[in-house]
């Protein structure tokens, strides 16, 4: 193998170093690659933050994201005062909501006088944790005999007095699993229609690679918006959920088809791949036990480079309205409300979602970027 | 080089065809008809539709006749240069869309043209002061182009456009100028209303085109023929744009062609965010009331608007790299 010429690329000169590098695996070898990329390892920590909203949503949420109350319309976002009188105690100004008499529009004057305490694990609405384990703490809350829907507002409330906070928390739950599945089902796609293209070449080949490039020619929005609206009306979130994803999902799996043929027509005339077949391998043991473990890292910062676009396609998917629709809770579905202008100047919290999704993207796109320079060790 | 030309519009023909069969079996998914939607129209509005009053529209319309019918139907139809007719309007699509598609284009390429305008110098810039402030700024600016979705770049805009300037930023035409006829005046305003669009479409490819000029550049500057044309003492200037940035154009323009489909739809979208008077509106409406020539009609010279671009910036490519038209002969 060409470790010993190209280990000195690792910074790694003593002897004891070269040791290590000789009998590293492969994932070991990227592993500390990764590891220098600091950036891509902030953003890593970035993405496992945001997928550990996934199960704990209802927890981090501290009321019900769809109780509504006309009463509470477009509250602003509350301070949280972290001392008071010079201890550590947090705590919320009730609001005191009017009606102006000019403009007959909901005014909102926080009242010092009324504080409120926030607590910590505290019981809130009732809800089952991972959909098994009923539980009712959540990670803030308030003190027993009040009722966090009507009194703690992180991020303001919508125009139909939900809080923005709670709806942000199942928005990233539906938005980053959407993403996370579509990108499967791209995966999959791409890796048995790129595995065909690349293993067998020929006719099947030229077929595949001109479907590619016809879809990939395609302006997509369009088609995304003509598949979404056909979903039937009466359709169920769920159905709908499925539906969106593998929309976005089908027309997402060329760039991996791309990458894994590209691959594979690199590694088909290796010594190892050949002498495989020359012992009789069977096909199936050639690719799948030979071949794909070395491109395996290739596939990976891939897959991740993919995820942001299928992230904003279900955003703009659902802020148009073709996509999840009310009462399901996504990014997009969230980013709706902030469609008209006026209503953004007015309460310009609205356009919170919009950060959850340009964070999610640019980490994403870190992370697949230091994975792809990670995933060959023995390159520059 | 004549070969790989006709290769590549026989290529181009074969994706038109795809385009339309793929838009006409988009149109039809949707369950029920245009009728039914019209009786459901009707009936919130407090009419009723009898049996034998759809019964004829169906019958006028073409509409139970067998898909492959009406295809067929469609096709010929606009080989005779008519796209059929929109229920919705009650014209003919091409009235329907009339200018739309025009302003659409020039949204389109007006961004394509920006992109290029900004991400040539800028990537040369990049590479040649690399690790200087100006990389450091277009290489975090090229980052946010590629990370906020275009529409919310134009909401962020227009939200700010109205808090701080107290104007609208949206639309391609000043209020009095909408729907007047075509004059120097019109054009103008046109060509005033351009940039903001045009700069949020044309963000996320700028960004991109950045980097990979960036990129190809640095690989370049290091190559013994710079150091050559260095040493025998050209101009710094002369050295940089004669030869390494020659060779860095090429992987550069060949990323055109996949420019053009994503400022096609990035175009849709942001239209209806900023109200742009393009087929982006217009295809979203006609999508959700099942109006079926429209929509299929939009979402086909969509296709075959990209389809055309990208075979031009192919025939560009294969004028600008010996290497492509050697290749193939």
């Amino acid at each position: 193998m060409a470790v010993a010429a190209d280990a000195g690329a690792l910074p790694s000169t003593s002897t004891a170093d070269r040791q290590r590098i000789f009998v590293a695996s492969q994932w070991q070898l990227t592993w500390w690659r990764f590891r220098k990329h600091r950036v891509a390892v902030a953003s890593a920590i970035v993405v496992a933050g945001f997928y550990l909203v996934v199960p704990g949503a209802d927890f981090l949420a501290c009321s019900d994201p769809s109780a509504s109350e006309a009463q509470r319309s477009l509250m602003p976002p509350q301070l949280i005062h972290w001392f008071d009188e010079g201890r550590l105690r947090p705590h919320v100004y009730g609001l005191k909501g009017a009606r102006d008499p000019r403009t007959f529009k909901r005014v909102y004057q926080p009242d010092p006088s009324q504080k409120i305490p926030i607590r910590f694990f505290a019981q809130g609405f009732e809800y089952r944790f991972l959909g098994l384990f009923p539980m009712s703490r959540h990670l803030i809350g308030v003190d027993p005999g009040r009722d966090a829907s009507t009194t703690i507002f992180l991020l303001g409330t919508d125009v139909q007095g939900r809080d923005l906070w709670s709806r942000l928390m199942y928005g990233t739950r539906i938005s980053l699993t959407i993403g996370l599945l579509g990108v499967t089902m791209s995966l999959v796609l791409g890796v048995v229609l790129g595995g065909l293209s690349g293993f067998y070449g020929g006719i099947l080949d030229t077929v595949i690679q001109r479907i590619i490039e016809i879809l990939r020619s395609i302006p997509t929005i369009p088609l995304w918006m003509g598949l979404a609206a056909a979903l039937p009306r009466d359709w169920t979130i769920l159905q709908v959920y499925f539906a969106i994803t593998i929309i976005i999902s089908l027309l997402g799996w060329t760039e991996l088809a791309r990458v894994i043929r590209g691959r594979f027509l690199a590694l088909r005339e290796e010594d190892f791949v050949v002498s495989a077949r020359l012992v009789g391998c069977s096909r199936m043991r050639t690719i799948f036990v030979h071949m794909v473990p070395s491109f395996m890292s290739h596939i990976i910062a891939a897959t991740t480079l993919a995820l942001p676009a299928m992230i904003i396609s279900e955003t703009a998917l659902s802020f148009l309205g073709l996509g999840l629709r009310p009462p399901a809770i996504s990014w997009g579905v969230l980013l709706q409300q902030a469609q008209n202008v006026q209503t953004v100047a007015i309460s310009p919290w609205l356009m919170l979602p919009a950060v959850p999704v340009i964070v999610a993207v640019m980490a994403f796109n870190f992370l697949g970027d230091g994975l792809r320079d990670a995933a060959d060790p023995y390159g520059r | 080089m004549l070969a790989y030309i006709g290769r590549r519009a026989l290529l181009a023909v074969f994706t038109v065809w795809a385009i339309s069969m793929l838009a006409f079996a988009i149109i039809q998914l949707p369950p029920g008809d245009y009728v039914t939607s019209y009786i459901a129209q009707m009936a919130s509005m407090g009419s009723v539709v009898t049996d034998e009053e759809a019964q004829n529209l169906r019958i006028q319309y073409g509409l139970g006749q067998p898909i492959y019918v009406q295809y067929w139907k469609w096709m010929k139809q606009i080989g005779d240069g008519n796209f059929g007719f929109s229920m919705e309007w009650r014209r003919p699509v091409t009235e329907v869309i009339g200018e739309r598609l025009w302003l659409t284009v020039v949204v389109a390429v007006s961004a394509l043209l920006l992109t290029w305008v900004l991400a040539l110098p800028i990537g040369i810039y990049s590479a040649v002061r690399q690790y200087s402030i100006g990389d450091y700024t277009a290489t975090f600016v090229g980052f946010i182009g590629l990370a906020v979705p275009n529409f919310l770049l134009a909401l962020v805009l227009l939200y700010l456009g109205f808090t701080m300037f107290n104007a609208h930023i949206g639309g391609l035409f000043s209020p009095e100028l909408q729907d007047a006829p075509w004059s120097w005046a019109r054009v103008w305003d046109l060509l005033k209303h351009l940039p903001i669009p045009a700069l949020i479409l044309g963000l996320a490819g700028t960004a991109q085109q950045i980097r990979i000029m960036r990129a190809n550049l640095l690989d370049e500057l290091g190559k013994p023929y710079v150091v050559t044309a260095r040493s025998k003492g050209l101009p710094e200037t002369r050295v940089i744009v004669k030869y390494p940035v020659r060779m860095a154009l090429n992987p550069f323009a060949s990323t055109i062609g996949y420019t053009l489909p994503y400022i096609v739809s990035g175009s849709i979208i942001v239209s209806l965010v900023l109200g742009l008077p393009t087929v982006g509106p217009l295809l979203l409406r006609a999508l959700i009331s099942q109006d079926m020539f429209l929509a299929g009609t939009i979402v086909l010279l969509l296709g075959i608007m990209t389809v055309i671009g990208t075979l031009i910036s192919d025939i560009v490519l294969v004028w600008i790299d010996p290497r492509i038209r050697l290749e193939d002969t």
